[in-house]
């Protein structure tokens, strides 16, 4: 839903018409991704509008704000290829979120690739591009450490496996660009796993605050 | 001789054109019909992405995950419109390139409705029902356009506008039987787009300038006077429907004529909004343009890369023979 938001930003904002569309495709993908889980946890509604910062417990990676479009890029690449790790892996077992698990990685075997070939163009693009692609890269790397935190109650991830695997795909796209995997912490902006517990950063309230405006404003409506 | 071929296909022209037949690409067709064709695409291409910026305004924001979906999908929507109308203009021999520019530039317009500002949520309401009402209103009779690409264009967008209408429409409705406060708001984003609506229709008959040729060659069906009539008497009774009430107190049903009267347009406001002066067009023009310029670098590494990919591929060919 985070993520979603974010990429909701780009709107009437791409650099190109194409872009506008596939940004907003994939937006739309993962709210819908989202409304099924929150949904299996309660009032979709309610939970997104109405829990204050302490109680999100996504990502720090995806709250980070859009910055240009090689900070997109870099971060749709990292979360998109965990994604679909992760969703290959509940797809094929038998928990609660296998049926949504299932839908989901057609969508994110499309996120995952339309990352790959932005992060080609940028990387093997101009001096320009791979600059900034670098840049963005080495920027949100810290917050990669995150996705391979085991999480409660998703039982059967072997998370040090994906966390290889996601290291060997992602390091393979970055070669065919001719860059390489950053290097440095990857615990975050706190511990590593610190979104999981309520932990943000700062931008997120601002996020939050925004999004959440005119339905805390209007208690109890509906819309 | 050559004046002669030149009369022929222009009676030829005429014919195709007088008896329902499709223009395509290839076709011989007169310059002005060209021109006349490429100016009304391009803004309506160019109304297709500025018209993003008032609804995606409010993306953000959204009151609920559902409606938040049904905005996304919507913006995202628009920008598609404006790619096949783009396409469907290059057939023409212009490039989308070439019709930004003069966007950009202020050389061709847009929809003059996307210069007034979304002030609160009902205006995504009242944008899908009043706007996007008008827009169809205008569109379907394109869809009989003598230009092959545009009504085939026209017949894709207006599908997916008479999805959006009927979404606003329900968005204004949950809003009117909400509460007070919601009610308000619905009741004035209503107040407030309106009379902007009725002059998307373009200017009385009498001072279009491009009404009577478009019409001659069926690029046109109807007058603007007549849609705009047309679009009036679609929305009293969806006014009704609604609970909301449209700010004209000289609407009334005319037994006679068959149509509802209306109240005088504020053709004043009407140009000086095309001319520029409207609420938004200075902000509208400049995030456009901002989003171009820096976008570039982007655009120019998707180009050099693909360069790369070329010659590659060429090399590898001439290694192979």
């Amino acid at each position: 839903m985070i993520l979603s938001h974010r990429l909701g930003e780009w709107a009437g904002d791409a650099p190109v018409l194409e872009e506008e569309v596939a940004l907003a495709n994939i937006a739309l993908d993962l709210l819908g991704q989202a409304r099924v889980l929150l949904s299996m946890a309660g009032d979709e509604d309610e939970l997104a509008f109405l829990r204050d910062e302490r109680s999100f417990r996504n990502l720090q990676l995806v709250e980070q704000p859009n910055g240009d479009f090689a900070h997109t890029i870099a971060r749709q690449l990292y979360f998109s290829f965990h994604q679909h790790e992760l969703y290959t892996v509940l797809a094929a077992g038998d928990g609660p979120f296998a049926p949504l698990a299932a839908k989901a990685v057609k969508e994110t075997a499309y996120h995952r690739d339309h990352a790959e070939q932005w992060t080609l163009r940028l990387g093997d693009g101009t001096e320009e591009s791979r600059a900034r692609m670098l840049t963005a890269l080495t920027a949100l790397w810290r917050y990669t450490g995150e996705m391979f935190r085991p999480i409660d109650g998703l039982d059967g991830v072997d998370w040090q496996a994906l966390e290889q695997r996601w290291l060997a795909a992602v390091g393979a796209v970055l070669e065919r660009a001719g860059l390489t995997l950053p290097e440095g912490r990857r615990t975050g902006a706190w511990a590593a796993g610190a979104g999981r517990e309520g932990l943000h950063t700062e931008s997120f309230g601002r996020m939050l605050a925004e999004m959440q405006h005119l339905h805390r404003s209007h208690p109890g409506a509906s819309w | 001789m050559g004046t002669d071929l030149g009369a022929q296909l222009a009676a030829a022209f005429d014919a195709a054109v007088a008896a329902d037949e499709r223009v395509e690409p290839r076709d011989w067709m007169p310059d002005e019909y060209r021109a006349s064709l490429v100016r009304q695409m391009a803004q309506h291409a160019h109304s297709e992405i500025i018209g993003m910026q008032p609804e995606a305004n409010w993306i953000t924001r959204a009151p609920s995950l559902r409606r938040k979906a049904i905005l996304m999908a919507k913006v995202q929507d628009e920008a598609g419109h404006g790619l096949y109308l783009y396409s469907a203009a290059e057939t023409l021999g212009t490039s989308r390139d070439e019709l930004l520019d003069k966007l950009h530039s202020g050389k061709q317009k847009y929809s003059s409705i996307f210069n007034y500002p979304t002030l609160t949520w009902a205006d995504v309401g009242a944008i899908g029902w009043l706007v996007d009402g008008a827009a169809i209103t205008n569109q379907v009779p394109i869809c009989r356009c003598s230009y092959g690409p545009y009504a085939r264009a026209m017949v894709r967008i207006c599908k997916e506008e008479s999805f959006h209408q009927r979404q606003g429409f329900e968005l204004l409705m949950a809003l009117s039987k909400g509460t007070e406060e919601q009610h308000a708001m619905a009741q004035d984003a209503v107040d407030r787009w309106w009379w902007p609506s009725l002059m998307m229709f373009g200017p009385p008959d009498d001072e279009s300038a491009h009404s009577a040729q478009s019409m001659a060659w069926r690029i046109k069906r109807h007058s603007n006077d007549e849609l705009r009539r047309r679009f009036v008497d679609i929305a009293v009774p969806q006014a009704e429907a609604l609970g909301l009430t449209l700010p004209d107190p000289d609407i009334k049903w005319n037994e006679e004529s068959g149509h509802h009267d209306f109240g005088a347009i504020d053709w004043a406001e009407f140009w000086d909004v095309l001319k520029g002066n409207g609420p938004c067009n200075e902000e509208r023009l400049t995030r456009r343009r901002t989003a171009h310029e820096e976008g570039a670098w982007v655009r120019d590494a998707a180009a050099a890369y693909a360069e790369k990919q070329a010659s590659k591929a060429s090399t590898e060919s001439e290694a192979r023979v």
